[in-house]
């Protein structure tokens, strides 16, 4: 179909898709605008798109106000903590069953799976309480073993998919060059890994940055994320909007890099494996 | 050192019965070749020995010592994957050095063996690069060197050529042959190419279905097969098997001839054919005929033939190279 | 590689892993089912008693159930029919040579990594607000008036939200398989006379249709269980016109405190999630197996 289009068939069909693609882009672009407005620019109508008054003056008030880092720090903390120890269990987890499947080896994964799937809504209950009743509540400590705990099958999946395409004889050699068990790991397969492991660590990142069950029900303060942090906006008082966008801004900023620089790996791992 | 005898050695792969129980001796020094078919066990066995398997029943020992129940690396064996099996994340000197680095050898002896090795293989001006930067059959010789330096009782290989194309799988042939007599060390060498079995093996074992079928010096396989399987296993093109009133004549079930003892005439002979495609070589000809009344055969006629489509011709045998099967297929002595 | 060493050293290693998720999915779930069976209140501690199936019936028969049921199946059903058709569309569109593609495909999936309750405040406010919004404006350009998005029509809105989400996953995944389909395969069908469109139903559309179940699959789970759009945006309301199940069963548990009711409602979501599991995972053990 393509192979023959013309040049201005090309030029035409681009117009037409980067309008399409702008228009999808387009709550984002908007939402980061508003973030250099004033409050009152910000709700005017018309509403301006370029000629007013750019302003850094909300990053500073969202900051002062509510103390806007408290809550990024929790966000990275749940993000990177729940990470560091998934990683933990998931590559000494997918490292077996990759390289030392046994009958069960396809079950247990299938049922990995299959936890991923029970709606949070379905524990809340009894979590909410277990939480309440240890001193869990609201604490970094508890929410990092929930998000660790819901994204566990995922990164053992997208560790095991990635291993499974390294050869199993390298490690073999591995072993009759004299490599114990650890050495093995360490030196031969954590190396061949790397892009595997960063993208999964990526995607756990994406996912726990994201959540907004747990975070918004097990959290009030002290632990609370930046998904909580924004969602204190739903009850506002006074004008907000440029505030709600420059806190917004700083929320979805990085995530958003770190989605973009992963978007290839993404898909195997949210598909588990079962789109390439 | 390294004499390694098999004593009924058996591997299930659950209710799969790969190897239903090997017993072999293979003496200091030996270059000893594995072959068969396709499926037969000759990976299976080879990591049996390797230790890469363990096995489900039966003794490995090495050097006198039974090492069946030994971890990998405590066998003293060093092995060659078909894959190459580098490590692509190490330079050439780190995968060469890399067994010797887990033995933890201090840096000069590690840095005078890798170096001696590379200059075996002809690998010095390589050792920065990476495996993906080589190829392929550098990568071999790469694969070889992390065999030699760690100075094994035995090297292993599973099919180290088969990743080649066929002019460097002549050369790295007689590389391996050569590093053979240079080094003197025991090696088994899995293949399924019946050359590089009859020009590189001390020793030959053929293999099918998990059983020894025979175990000899290559002429002698190929001169006393044991049986119709080996006689049609060893030598290329494969042998005529021709049954009826022939095989009647000679007093067994079965006999064959080689495509090589084969003597073409057009005048007469023993048996009638008509030549169905020539295949001219140049130094040989092969004839693909229907023998009249016995199939299809195959002929090996020295130099250039003049013979083509639909000539008729007679074949007849050399007496003294006819060999004799029972119904079993078993080999009948005298001929 | 099975050495009886190395298989047990492979199951150890893979216990730590087993045993947590185990424990994380069968107590807590175990806690729910008992708990559907009490009365438990957490405003009259104390007075748990055993009830049988009463909750079940309560929740069950009670209009809200109904309510936030045709509420979940609506949310997940247009999401889904938004997503897959607008995914094929844009993953076609993004196939074909176009000036500056690597950007524009950053562009559009970029929706999917926004925090849900980004993406909610964002659209509640800054486009959908009947005064001040960006939608309120373009309507009066075109002498419409504006519609009070949240008041009119909440579940839309929320569908809207919600399908801007899971687009760019849709895209994401259909775009892969897209690309992964055979340059050869196209061309002889155009040699064999096929056009775009013969093209697209019977050789295209047949090459994703793996990709398009796993993508329903994947969000009808993720769909069942939407929460913090509708936490921030709608509350549930106006009435029940935007609560779905699991904004329900979080109502009763957390806002009313009724354990009971609320347990019984976690496992009919359960439920309902493992209908759609068993087709999931029967699909990618297949794919396990090759
Ligand atoms: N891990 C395993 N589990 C089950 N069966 C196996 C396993 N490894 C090998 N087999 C089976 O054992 C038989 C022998 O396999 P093996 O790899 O030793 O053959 P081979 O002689 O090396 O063949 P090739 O020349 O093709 O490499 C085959 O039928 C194979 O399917
Ligand atoms: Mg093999």
């Amino acid at each position: 179909m393509e192979n023959k289009q013309t040049p201005l068939g090309y030029v035409s069909f681009s117009v037409f898709a980067w309008i399409v693609g702008l228009l999808i882009f387009f709550p984002i672009f908007w939402m980061v605008l508003t973030s250099f407005k004033s409050e009152l620019e910000a709700i005017s109508i018309p509403p301006s798109f370029i000629s007013f008054d750019w302003t850094l003056e909300n990053y500073v008030e969202v900051q002062e106000r509510s103390n806007y880092f408290k809550f990024a720090m929790n966000s990275v903390i749940l993000a990177v903590g729940s990470t560091l120890v998934g990683l933990v269990f998931a590559v000494t987890c997918a490292w077996a069953m990759a390289f030392n499947p046994t009958k069960r080896t396809k079950d247990a994964l299938l049922w990995m799976l299959s936890t991923k799937m029970m709606p949070p809504v379905g524990v809340l209950v009894p979590i909410y309480l277990l939480f309440r009743d240890w001193g869990l509540l609201d604490t970094r400590f508890g929410l990092i073993m929930v998000l660790f705990l819901m994204n566990l099958p995922i990164m053992v999946w997208m560790l095991y998919t990635y291993f499974k395409e390294i050869p199993t004889d390298i490690l073999e050699a591995a072993r009759m060059d004299g490599a114990t068990l650890p050495k093995e790991i360490i030196f031969v397969l954590l190396p061949m890994a790397v892009p595997g492991i960063a993208s999964t660590m990526l995607l756990n990142i994406i996912l726990a940055w994201n959540e907004a069950f747990w975070t918004l029900n097990l959290t009030t303060s002290d632990a609370a994320p930046l998904t909580a942090f924004i969602a204190s906006y739903s009850s506002p008082e006074g004008l907000f909007w440029a505030k709600l966008s420059a806190a917004s801004t700083l929320a979805v900023a990085p995530i958003l890099v770190i989605g973009w620089f992963s978007q290839k790996q993404l898909v195997r791992g949210l598909t588990f494996g079962a789109v390439k | 050192m390294g004499a390694i005898r098999l004593e009924k050695v058996k591997k299930t792969f659950g209710t799969l019965d790969v190897i239903p129980g090997v017993d072999l001796d293979i003496n200091d020094g030996e270059f000893v070749v594995f072959v068969g078919p396709s499926g037969c066990g000759k990976s299976t066995l080879l990591r049996l020995i390797a230790g890469l398997e363990d096995v489900t029943d039966g003794k490995i020992l090495i050097n006198g010592t039974d090492v069946a129940n030994e971890a990998p690396a405590k066998r003293g064996l060093s092995m060659v994957f078909q894959s190459y099996a580098l490590y692509p994340h190490m330079t050439v000197y780190n995968n060469i050095a890399f067994g010797l680095k887990m033995a933890g050898e201090s840096k000069d002896v590690i840095d005078e063996k890798v170096q001696s090795a590379a200059k075996i293989l002809n690998l010095t001006d390589y050792l920065e690069r990476r495996p993906g930067a080589l190829s392929g059959g550098q990568r071999q010789r790469v694969a070889i060197g992390r065999a030699i330096v760690r100075n094994p009782a035995a090297f292993l290989f599973d099919e180290p050529l088969s990743n080649l194309d066929a002019a460097l799988r002549v050369n790295m042939r007689l590389e391996i042959t050569g590093l053979h007599q240079e080094l003197k060390t025991t090696m088994i060498y899995v293949t399924h190419d019946q050359v590089e079995a009859m020009t590189m093996a001390d020793k030959i074992v053929v293999l099918q279905a998990g059983r020894v079928e025979q175990v000899g010096k290559p002429m002698d396989l190929y001169s006393n097969p044991a049986n119709k399987f080996v006689a049609g296993f060893i030598g290329s093109p494969k042998m005529n098997f021709l049954g009826g009133d022939i095989a009647a004549k000679h007093d067994c079930h079965e006999i064959g001839v080689r495509p090589e003892h084969l003597a073409v005439s057009t005048d007469g002979g023993e048996i009638a054919a008509t030549v169905k495609i020539a295949e001219h070589l140049g130094a040989e000809t092969y004839l693909h005929v229907e023998a009249d009344g016995l199939g299809p055969m195959t002929v090996r006629a020295t130099g250039e033939v003049d013979l083509g489509e639909n000539d008729r011709i007679f074949l007849t045998p050399e007496q003294d190279r006819i060999h004799r099967f029972d119904q079993h297929g078993l080999t009948l002595s005298g001929a | 590689m099975s050495t009886r060493a190395s298989t047990l050293t492979g199951r150890i290693m893979s216990a730590p892993s087993i045993i947590v998720l185990f424990l994380w999915m069968a107590v807590p779930l175990g806690m729910t089912i008992y708990f559907s069976f009490l009365r438990y209140n957490l405003l009259s501690p104390g007075m748990e008693e055993w009830i049988g199936t009463l909750n079940y019936e309560f929740f069950l028969t009670d209009p809200a159930f109904f309510a936030s049921l045709a509420n979940t199946l609506l949310l997940v059903g247009s999401v889904l029919i938004i997503t897959v058709v607008g995914g094929i569309l844009l993953g076609l569109m993004l196939d074909q040579p176009i000036f500056g593609r690597g950007i524009l495909r950053l562009l559009v999936i970029a929706p999917f990594f926004i925090m849900p309750t980004v993406n909610a405040l964002v659209w509640k406010n800054l486009l959908m607000d009947p005064v001040s919004g960006m939608f309120a404006w373009i309507a009066s350009l075109f002498g419409l008036p504006a519609i009070d998005w949240f008041t009119n029509a909440p579940l839309t809105s929320i569908i809207i939200m919600v399908s801007w989400q899971w687009l760019p996953f849709a895209v994401l995944i259909l775009l892969t398989a897209l690309q992964s389909l055979d340059r050869d395969q196209k061309e002889a069908a155009q040699m064999d006379g096929a056009g775009p469109v013969s093209i697209f139903f019977y050789i295209t559309l047949p090459h994703l249709s793996r990709a398009i179940t796993v993508v329903v699959l994947i969000e009808t789970i993720f769909l069942l269980t939407v929460f913090a759009e509708i936490f921030v945006t709608t509350g549930g309301g106006p009435g029940l016109a935007t609560t779905n199940i699991a904004f329900l069963v979080y109502t009763q548990a957390l806002l009313q405190f009724d354990v009971g009711g609320a347990s019984a409602g976690g496992i009919v979501a359960v439920v309902l999630a493992n209908i759609v599991a068993i087709f999931l995972i029967r699909l990618i053990g297949k794919n396990l197996d090759n």
